[in-house]
């Protein structure tokens, strides 16, 4: 039987601290969690702060964590939870609170200054610029990033080590560096400031990052795990060197 | 272990809690754990027994290639006899060392071994964290070795499996040849669709369309690596049955059923 009422458990407070309150808001047909706290912000605590823009899960504004899974509240359906118990929603649990559900992700656009943009090679004697629809389907998948930042958010390399910020870029960031090393037209190497100083080889692959991401993009499988591979052809294969010094390549 | 809404009331700020999820999350890193573990038991318990693992004409895959002299079959006489080590263990590290920096077990034994983290949104077991950026996880990075080491293994698995049906009264099949050919088979996909085969085939590549022979590899292989962890555990499994097998008949425990 569907609930009479939704339960929740919202988190309220800012840096200093906070806890979990309760609010009930009566249940209709269709709602997602973004639509109850909506109707929480109408009805019982018009301060409750709260980020959100597009409500079709395209802005990336509205990432929080319920029941304690990194999600966006307007692409989750209280219908895909189990509303006979209370439902929690809390902060990203990553980024430092501003208030309420609403976190500094400011790291995630520092870390973004220091992507080398991209160098294209010199262009045709035309003129232009000649691509083939295959060269690019493969950065395409990573085009798609909405910086919901809820890959930065689980990723336990900073979530639960806050001195890796330093030196972490973060899956969000390793999906937009595989984009511009493997554009065909791209000629920056960036792989030796991948392993130095923006942590590749924190990621143990565990794919969290991956489970969580909205867009559905294999940021392990098609972005981390092929820069890794791009990291050793560079650094860790001999054989590989080897082969390079002779033919010159 | 989760935080049940009584819990909920007593937290007072969210940077020291363990988890806010509800769900079973602790089940699949227990099960991996499980799995894993019983394989490496087991796989160490055969690889010390040095016995029961030829019935003509099945070898077991735990001791392919078999290369000592003193083998039950041998495969390829490399070695006079050997003190200490079995045939298994001659060659079982390569095996090993190809799981163990798959880059789909790192994920599954870092989670349900190490805790790190035990599943997402759950706090990494460890206080300090350096990933694989230090000795000994450094090793991680030649994955691509034990690929290629890997694959001559895979080439005597399918001689195995080619010989199994060179019966001691003629040609036939058993039921020990489907279980030695799906063995070489379940193997194969599980090393084609391995991440550094993937990369390496095509994958390094920025330009497909200047090397449309290497695309259309990386195309197939991009399939079979999006099955990749379920690869990794049906080989798994069926090598380590494929083992038993030959144990259960080496030991007449149970007898091969030829089907012609
Ligand atoms: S796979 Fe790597 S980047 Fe993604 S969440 Fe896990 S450790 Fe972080
Ligand atoms: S990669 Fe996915 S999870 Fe990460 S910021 Fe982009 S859309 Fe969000
Ligand atoms: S409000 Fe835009 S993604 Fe949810
Ligand atoms: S065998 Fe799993 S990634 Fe290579």
């Amino acid at each position: 039987m569907a609930a009479q009422e939704f339960v929740m458990q919202v988190w309220r407070g800012d840096s200093s601290g906070g806890a979990f309150k309760e609010y009930r808001i009566p249940a209709s047909e269709g709602m997602v969690v973004l639509d109850v706290i909506h109707a929480i912000q109408a009805k019982h605590a018009t301060d409750l702060a709260v980020r959100w823009n597009c409500k079709a899960g395209k802005c990336g504004s509205c990432s929080a964590e319920i029941n304690g899974k990194p999600k966006l509240m307007c692409m989750t359906r209280m219908n895909s939870l189990d509303t006979s118990q209370p439902i929690s929603v809390a902060p990203m649990k990553t980024f430092p609170i501003i208030r309420d559900l609403v976190t500094d992700v400011s790291f995630n656009f520092e870390m973004a200054k220091r992507v080398p943009s991209f160098k294209p090679r010199p262009k045709e004697a035309d003129g232009t610029y000649r691509m083939q629809q295959e060269d690019i389907d493969r950065v395409q998948e990573f085009h798609k990033c909405i910086e919901c930042f809820l890959c930065q958010n689980v990723c336990h390399v900073i979530r639960d080590h806050e001195e890796n910020k330093k030196h972490f870029a973060g899956p969000r960031l390793f999906v937009r560096y595989a984009a511009l090393e493997m554009h065909p037209l791209d000629t920056n190497d960036r792989r030796e400031l991948l392993k130095e100083r923006m942590g590749l080889g924190f990621c143990n692959i565990t794919k969290c990052c991956t489970e969580v991401c909205p867009e559905h993009i294999h940021i392990t499988d098609n972005a981390i795990i092929p820069l890794k591979e791009r990291v050793v052809d560079e650094f860790y294969d001999p054989i590989a060197r080897m082969i390079r010094k002779i033919t010159g390549k | 272990m989760s935080n049940g809404s009584a819990a909920l009331q007593d937290i007072k700020t969210l940077k020291n809690v363990k988890t806010l999820r509800k769900d079973a999350w602790w089940v699949e890193p227990l099960l991996t754990f499980a799995v894993l573990f019983s394989f490496v038991v087991y796989a160490t318990f055969r690889a010390f027994e040095d016995n029961y693992y030829y019935v003509a004409p099945y070898l077991s895959p735990f001791y392919s290639p078999c290369l000592v002299d003193t083998c039950a079959h041998v495969s390829w006489r490399i070695f006079g006899k050997m003190w200490l080590i079995t045939p298994a263990m001659l060659i079982l590290w390569i095996p090993g060392g190809f799981r163990m920096t798959c880059y789909y077990y790192r994920k599954a034994y870092y989670r349900s071994w190490w805790l790190s983290p035990p599943a997402c949104a759950v706090r990494d077991g460890h206080t300090t964290y350096t990933g694989e950026t230090r000795f000994p996880l450094l090793i991680q990075n030649i994955h691509r070795y034990f690929f290629y080491f890997a694959t001559v293994i895979l080439l005597f698995l399918w001689w195995d499996a080619f010989e199994a049906i060179h019966f001691p009264d003629g040609y036939g099949v058993g039921v020990g040849t489907l279980v030695l050919t799906l063995n070489a088979t379940l193997l194969s996909l599980y090393s084609l669709s391995c991440h550094s085969c993937r990369h390496l085939c095509g994958g390094h590549l920025d330009s497909f369309s200047k090397n449309p022979g290497q695309y259309g590899v990386w195309k197939t292989l991009t399939k079979l690596n999006e099955r990749h962890m379920l690869f990794a555990w049906v080989s798994l499994i069926w090598v380590a049955l494929s083992d038993l097998y030959v144990r259960l008949l080496a030991t007449g425990m149970i007898h091969d059923i030829r089907i012609f």
